[in-house]
Parts: structure tokens; C-alpha cells; sequence
């Protein structure tokens, strides 16, 4: 469960057990007595149990990253500092116009003055296939609910606001997009239902407690790094448990 | 999609002639590309046959040929792997050496979009990109020419330019990158038209190590560096730098490269002297110039990393790799200067750290007794020959070397026994060696002078482990000369070594790799190498030893010069002119710190001694057959 190292030698990303990268963990020991495991000397076995939070984009899910790059021809954006997508143009809706504003090359909504995706912008996209030894994501643009995360929060914050209800239309549209199929984020486990995606307070406050755990955990400095400066602090994933 | 602009900007509606053109480009190579699996090859024929376009161009095809890469750039996502196979095999053989800056400007831009479009295609971009690091063979004669310079300046930048893109748009990059450079990097066992690049090649190594994923690929690469510096180092055989000529010692070509950069401060890399004995030899050795090549390259490098502030995290993985590699290899020549030139950069951090790093490997037990005694040679040679270090340090190692020793003393049932106790005469030999050079310029400052007194040196060389008789008996004998004269200690018995450089015992405690006469840190052969190193390097020459007042400073030098001539004669070195002065002292004196290592050499093929030996200055592994 290591993660990439270049001192380590050990770039061991994407961890094929868990079928995603280890971002995060939160360990118990459940027994203190460690079993003599004969004939790995000295290697021994300790039970335990672990929270892990992994990243592990599958098809139809919905990621966010930061676009670097934008050509008439694709978008590139890169997800929590380490994955690399590409949007290419024939999976980018019609909505969006390739164009210049300012001397700078954007792709802007026709139905949307302020809707603008250009170097910078942090977008939420569909996976279309992820590569995993790369950890490169081929993604899209056309459902409807992709786009500039900023504009497509003020968008739903505007809708709420309209229509007078709060929480309880929030939650109506967090069951109605897992009914979609649609989840924002990493796996999320079917076993459990205490971890069920919620455009809420809670998700916030668990993701923040993801971030604690990865700046707690001293492996994890590498990514720590990246983490940090990609600006991913309004990324929001559930946490998995393990058991 | 559409592409539509705002009416009201000008400058857009300008761009819209010249983007259509570009759109249609782009699109008629989709449509080609999208032919071929269909059964419609014709446009993608002709597409890959622009790709091969070479040599010199008429400027209509160079102007197909960059709208060509520049219009895939925009269709890479069309490109199949297995239905495009010919495109990409030819784009992936493309050399940027071969064409002008504005079709590398295209090819760079269809690499980068390459890289970025697909995980398939990321490492085939990498290798061709890391391919272009060196040129052609037909154009490596040309890089020390104006024009040669120029283009290797437009491919690199492009180069580099390029891996800092993918790296933006592929974070993973550098992993893939990593074992794709090393394993292209020339080595000695390719032929020598491949191993003529390994300059340029590790230019570009050193180049990627000060970018910005440098954090991701500085340990990896410079440990392939250094162990490049050591294969190389290792192809010279001690044969190469020996020469047949005996006339002329070491320690007097020691002497004319001191009095040359004496006299005029400025001379670097000045040529040698027509009597120098082994760069002469060395001159006309490919291996050496590489070596001294990438050596002057490294310097540099190393230069750059202490002007940007990075000198100490480099400093930390070639001390590393310097354990790893350059310790273990007893044969290693030159290689090792690369840490006493980082070390001359930053004197107290680097230079203070190097030599406690070696200090601790050899007081641990946790280390094979072969890599203590090969650490204690590297710390006794550094110490005696870095100009940057202050007597009050090296006293502080001093002292550590003596009280090791002096632990060692107190284990009970010691007698005079050269293998089994080699590490602890290692260490004596260590200590007298360093006190040599350093003796003198240690009394002079009444501090250390009180520190070195209240060592207990007596009760260590004294011992009845006997080291004075066991270690190498010239630096025994320069030892004694110069502690009697500084009134350190004296000894009752008489130590008789009839000039000789080495013993039995000594040769028993040196053991087959003849560690007793490693002196790692000896003058650096190499030419262009040594100029770097020589401002920060102590010559024998210019050591004050303790039993020379001030006003004999200047007839040292004379001395040394007659010594030379006297080599041969009778093999004393003995002047007219010194017949009124102490001849014991005098003895020494001229015999001291040179030898010709060659009458070892021929000494021990003949079974005897035929020439007295001198006191090392430059001393190299035993020649003897059984240590080749």
C-alpha cells in the first residue's frame, strides 16, 4: 500500500487489490498480539482494520480536476495531482463553442454567458475509460450535468433557492442522481448505506476528515504534495470502509 | 461543436481566415485516418510519406511537412494504434537534429499531443524524445562547430521544452520516464561511436535533474551518473597511466603543475609540461577524455546546483551513491573528485559531512572490515589534500581516529599481526598520514596544538600491536621525522626502512586489494578535470612539514627539483650541496612524499628491491600481479 516514491523505488500507484490508489487510511489494530507466520521469517501477521479512501474512477462516474490545457481539439485537466484526462472535441457538447476571450482560448457556453471553461477552471466530467497503469482518464462533456464546477454549484445553490425548499429537495436530488447511476467521486461501497453520496454538509465534513487523515499519515507525504497544490479542496469523495 | 467568434473583436476576425485553413487541415486528416478502416489508404499513404521527408528540403516540402504535424497534432485522438502502425513508427523515428527549428516546433507539438491524448502512446513519446538527446553519428563532429552548437541548442531546448510539457499534462510521466533514460544511456560495453555520446546523453540527464520534476528523477539519475563515472573510470587500467619513461618521479611533475599554477594564478588547464609522465600516456585514451569530459560536465552541474541553493539535497544522493558504488570500487581513480569538488563548493556543509560520513563508516562494526579500511583511505587521503579544511576539524576527526584506535589498544591479547587486526593499522596509517601534511600547520595554532599533544598517540603507536612497524614504512618514516621535530613524541627504537615504500607487513595488512598504499585523493591525471580540483588541492610541495623552518621554505622546491635528477644515479636523491647539512634529515627530506611506482612495479617482478622507494605523494594500488 505504497504510495509512489521515487526514493522508495516503489511507484506502485495503483493498488491492484483494492482496484484503485490508495489516497488515504485510517488504521485500528484489533489485536496487539502479532502471529509468527512460519516460513516468512520475519514476517509476522497483524489483525486489523482499516478505513481506506481510494481513488478509482470507473465509467459513467463523474470526476472533477483542473483544466491545464485547452486546444480547439481537446481539454486537459488533471485530477487530484496525479491522473491526467483528456475531453476531446468530439465529446464536447455542442453547448460549447471554441473561442477566444481576452486573448485567451476558452470554450464558452452559447446558452450560458458566464458558463466558461479555460485554463484553470475546475470542471466535473464523465469517465469515459480509465487507463490504470497511466492512471490517465479518457472523459466527456456531454451530459448535462458537467461543466464548470462554480457555475454548476451557483446554478443548483439558484435552483434550491427558487424553489423555497432546502434540505429536503438536496436530498431528493442526491437519491435521484444515485438512481442515475451517476456518483461523484471515488467507488463508493454497495454494502454500506451509511456512505451514500450527498450534495450535504456531512460529505464535506467527511472529506475534510480524509484530507486530515492524508496529511496525518507520513507514507502519504508524496501525495500530501500533490494534493495540496492542485487546488482540490472542493473535491469531494466519500469514504469507503473496509471490513 | 462549432466554432463561432464574438463580432465585436477585431483581431478575431483576422484569425478566422487562418483558422479555417487550419480546421480544414485538420479535418482532411481525420477523414484520411479514419479512411484506413475502411479500406482507403490512399490519403494516409501519402501522409506517412511526408513523414519521411529528410535531408535537405525545398522550402514547399518543409511547408508540408510542418502544416502536416501540426494538422495530426489536432487529430490525434484518430489515431489508432494497430490501424496507424506506419504513421506512428515513422513519427517515432523522426529526429529533430535533422530538420529546421519550425518543423521541431510542429514535431514537438505532435509529440505533446500524442503523450497526452492516451496512456498507449506515453511511453513511445518519451523514447523518442529521449532518443533525441544525442545526434545522429553523422552530426556528433559537427557539435564543436558554431552551426553544430546552435542546432544542438534548437533540439535540446525543444527537447526539454517537450518532457516539461508532458510532464504538465501527464503527472506520471516521470515514472515512465526514469527507467527509459537509464536504459538508453551509452555504456562502456557499447562500441565507441555510441559511447562518443555518453556527454551529450548525460548532459541532458543533468539537465532533466535541475528541471522541474527534478524532485522525481534527481536520485535515480545522478546515481546512473556516478555509476557511469565508475565504469568508465574502471575500463582505465593502472597500465595506461604508467609509462615506460623512469626518469622523472611523480612528485616532480607534482612539483612543475604547482609551480606553473604558481606562477601565473589564472592558467587553467595550461598544457602539461613535456616530462609529465601519465596524462601524456592518458591523452591519446578515449576512455580518459570521456571520463574527463563528463567529469568537467559534472563540475559544472554541481556549480549550477550550489548557485540555485541545491548543491546540499544533491550533495545527499551522490553521498549515497558514493557508499553504494565509488566506496567498494578499489580501483576507482577519478570518479571520487566528484565529491571533492562538491565538497570544495560548500566547505562547511558538504565538506564537514563528507568527511564524518567516512570517519563514521570506519568506527562501525556494522560495515565489512574491507569498506572501513577503504573509508578510513578516502577520509586520510581528503583530509590531507582539501585546501578548504580547517586544521580545527581536522583535529576533531584526528581525535576520533585516536580514540577508535586507542579502544582498540585496550582489548586485551593484542600482538603484532597485520591481517588480523588490518582495520586498526588502516587507522594508524590514517593518522600518521594525515599528521604529514597536517602536522605543521596543526602546531602552529597553540589550540590544536594542545589538543594534538593531549592525544594519546604514544600509547596507540606504541602498542603491542606495533603499527609503526606494520603500516607502509615511507609514511611511518615521514611520520616519525616530523613528530620528532615537533617534539610530539619520540620513539627509543630505531626504525630502519631503508627508503622503503612498502613491507611485507605492510603488503600482509593491505591484504590482495592493497589498501595500505590507497591514496584515493592522489593529484587527478586528468587534464581538464585537475584544473577545477587544483585550487582546492594541497601538493605535497606546498606543505610546510614541521621539521622545515620558514627560510628553508624556498629551498624545498630546489631540493625537489635535484631530486629528480638524482632518481636514477644513485638513487638516494642526494645534492652536492645538502653534504653540510644533517643527512638524516635531509635523507627524508629529499626522499619524501614521491614515488615511482613502476620500480615497484619492476621491483617486485624481479623479486627484489633494486631502487630505494620514496615517500608517497601520489601513490597508486599496488601494481603487483596478484592485485591486477
Amino acid at each position: 500500500m505504497i504510495i509512489g516514491s521515487e526514493r522508495n523505488k516503489k511507484w506502485a500507484w495503483f493498488n491492484e487489490i483494492f482496484e484503485g490508489v490508495l489516497l488515504a487510511y485510517d488504521v485500528n489494530i484489533l489485536d496487539k498480539n502479532g502471529k509468527i507466520l512460519c516460513g516468512i521469517h520475519p514476517y509476522f501477521g497483524v489483525k486489523l482494520k482499516a478505513k481506506l479512501l481510494l481513488f478509482s474512477p470507473k465509467p459513467n462516474m463523474l470526476v472533477e480536476g483542473k483544466v491545464v490545457r485547452l486546444t480547439q481539439a481537446s481539454i486537459h485537466v488533471i485530477v487530484l495531482g496525479f491522473s491526467s484526462a483528456i475531453i476531446t472535441d468530439q465529446d464536447i457538447r455542442e453547448e460549447f463553442n471554441y473561442t477566444t476571450k481576452y486573448g485567451e482560448e476558452v470554450f464558452a457556453s452559447r446558452s450560458h454567458k458566464w458558463h466558461v471553461i479555460k485554463v484553470g477552471t475546475m470542471i466535473r466530467f464523465l469517465v469515459k475509460s480509465f487507463d490504470e497503469e497511466i492512471l490517465h482518464i479518457s472523459g466527456s462533456l456531454i451530459p448535462a450535468r458537467t461543466g464548470s464546477i462554480r457555475w454548476l454549484d451557483k446554478k443548483s445553490k439558484n435552483v434550491c433557492l427558487a424553489d423555497s425548499s432546502t434540505t429536503k429537495r438536496r436530498e431528493v436530488e442526491g437519491k435521484s442522481e444515485m438512481q442515475d447511476n451517476e456518483t461523484v467521486g471515488a467507488a463508493v461501497s454497495s454494502v454500506s448505506n451509511d456512505h451514500q453520496i450527498k450534495k450535504s454538509k456531512k460529505r464535506r465534513w467527511i472529506y475534510k476528515q480524509a484530507i486530515h487523515l492524508v496529511n496525518d499519515t507520513r507514507n502519504l507525504q508524496q501525495l500530501c504534495y500533490s494534493l495540496v497544490w492542485t487546488d482540490v479542496i472542493t473535491t469531494q469523495f466519500p469514504v469507503i470502509s473496509l471490513t | 461543436m462549432g466554432m463561432e467568434l464574438p463580432k465585436d473583436h477585431a483581431e478575431s476576425h483576422e484569425m478566422e481566415d487562418v483558422n479555417i485553413s487550419d480546421l480544414e487541415l485538420v479535418y482532411h486528416v481525420r477523414e484520411a485516418l479514419t479512411s484506413v478502416q475502411s479500406g482507403d489508404n490512399d490519403n494516409y499513404n501519402q501522409l506517412v510519406a511526408v513523414m519521411h521527408l529528410s535531408g535537405r528540403l525545398d522550402p514547399d516540402n518543409r511547408a508540408l511537412l510542418e502544416t502536416s504535424l501540426k494538422a495530426l497534432s489536432g487529430a490525434v485522438s484518430y489515431i489508432d494504434i494497430s490501424h496507424h502502425e506506419s504513421l506512428l513508427v515513422s513519427i517515432f523515428g523522426m529526429s529533430m537534429w535533422n530538420y529546421d527549428p519550425d518543423i521541431m516546433d510542429a514535431l514537438k507539438g505532435l509529440i505533446i499531443s500524442l503523450a497526452a491524448s492516451s496512456g498507449k502512446y506515453v511511453d513511445s513519446c518519451l523514447t523518442m524524445l529521449v532518443g533525441n538527446f544525442t545526434p545522429p553519428s553523422y552530426f556528433l563532429d559537427k557539435l564543436k562547430e558554431p552551426h553544430g552548437l546552435e542546432r544542438k541548442h534548437q533540439v535540446l531546448s525543444r527537447v526539454h521544452a517537450a518532457l516539461k510539457s508532458i510532464f504538465d499534462l501527464v503527472p506520471l510521466a516521470p515514472m515512465r520516464l526514469l527507467p527509459i533514460v537509464v536504459q538508453r544511456m551509452p555504456t562502456v560495453h557499447n562500441k565507441h561511436e555510441r559511447l562518443k555520446l555518453i556527454v551529450v546523453y548525460t548532459e541532458n540527464m543533468l539537465k532533466l535533474e535541475s528541471s522541474a520534476m527534478g524532485e522525481l528523477v534527481r536520485s535515480t539519475l545522478l546515481m546512473a551518473v556516478v555509476d557511469r563515472l565508475i565504469d568508465l573510470d574502471m575500463e582505465i587500467g593502472w597500465d595506461d597511466i604508467l609509462h615506460d619513461d623512469f626518469s622523472k618521479g611523480i612528485f616532480e611533475m607534482e612539483l612543475e603543475d604547482v609551480e606553473e599554477a604558481a606562477d601565473d594564478a589564472e592558467q587553467v588547464g595550461d598544457e602539461l609540461p613535456s616530462g609529465s609522465i601519465s596524462r601524456k600516456s592518458l591523452s591519446g585514451n578515449l576512455i580518459a577524455e570521456l571520463l574527463d569530459s563528463l567529469l568537467v560536465l559534472t563540475f559544472e552541474h554541481l556549480e549550477s546546483c550550489e548557485g540555485t541553493g541545491r548543491l546540499i539535497e544533491v550533495f545527499e544522493i551522490l553521498l549515497q551513491s558514493f557508499q553504494i558504488t565509488v566506496l567498494n570500487a578499489y580501483k576507482s581513480k577519478f570518479a571520487q573528485f566528484v565529491m571533492f569538488y562538491a565538497c570544495a563548493l560548500d566547505p562547511e556543509n558538504c565538506g564537514l559531512r563528507f568527511a564524518t560520513m567516512l570517519a563514521d563508516v570506519f568506527v562501525s562494526g556494522l560495515y565489512p572490515p574491507l569498506t572501513r579500511m577503504s573509508s578510513v583511505s578516502y577520509l586520510a587521503s581528503y583530509l590531507s589534500r582539501a585546501r578548504f579544511l580547517s586544521p580545527c576539524f581536522i583535529v576533531s576527526l584526528l581525535k576520533r581516529l585516536v580514540d577508535w584506535c586507542l579502544e582498540y589498544c585496550n582489548i586485551p591479547g593484542g600482538n603484532i599481526n597485520p591481517k588480523a587486526h588490518r582495520v586498526f593499522y588502516s587507522g594508524c596509517q590514517a593518522i600518521m598520514y594525515v599528521l604529514c601534511f597536517r602536522m605543521r600547520s596543526i602546531m602552529d595554532v597553540p589550540r590544536l596544538k594542545s589538543q594534538l599533544l593531549l592525544m594519546p598517540l604514544e600509547t596507540v603507536l606504541k602498542h603491542n600491536l606495533n603499527p609503526l612497524k606494520v603500516c607502509l614504512p615511507s609514511v611511518v618514516s615521514e611520520f616519525l621525522q616530523q613528530s620528532k621535530a615537533a617534539r610530539l613524541f619520540t620513539v627509543s627504537e630505531t626504525f630502519i626502512f631503508n627508503d622503503l615504500l612498502e613491507s611485507e607487513l605492510s603488503r600482509d595488512f593491505g591484504g590482495l586489494e592493497r589498501l595500505d598504499m590507497f591514496f584515493p585523493f592522489d593529484p587527478c591525471l586528468l587534464k581538464k578535470s585537475d584544473s577545477f580540483i587544483r585550487p582546492n588541492f594541497i601538493y605535497w610541495s606546498m606543505v610546510k612539514t614541521a621539521y622545515h623552518g620558514d627560510e628553508e621554505d624556498n629551498s624545498d622546491e630546489d631540493v625537489d627539483e635535484d631530486n629528480g635528477d638524482h632518481v636514477m644515479v644513485d638513487g638516494m636523491g642526494r645534492s652536492p650541496d645538502e653534504q653540510d647539512l644533517d643527512l638524516d634529515e635531509f635523507e627524508y627530506s629529499l626522499n619524501k612524499m614521491s614515488i615511482t611506482p613502476k620500480n615497484s612495479f619492476s621491483c617486485r617482478l624481479d623479486g627484489e628491491l633494486r631502487q630505494p622507494m620514496k615517500m608517497p605523494s601520489r601513490i597508486r594500488p599496488s601494481t603487483s600481479p596478484e592485485s591486477l
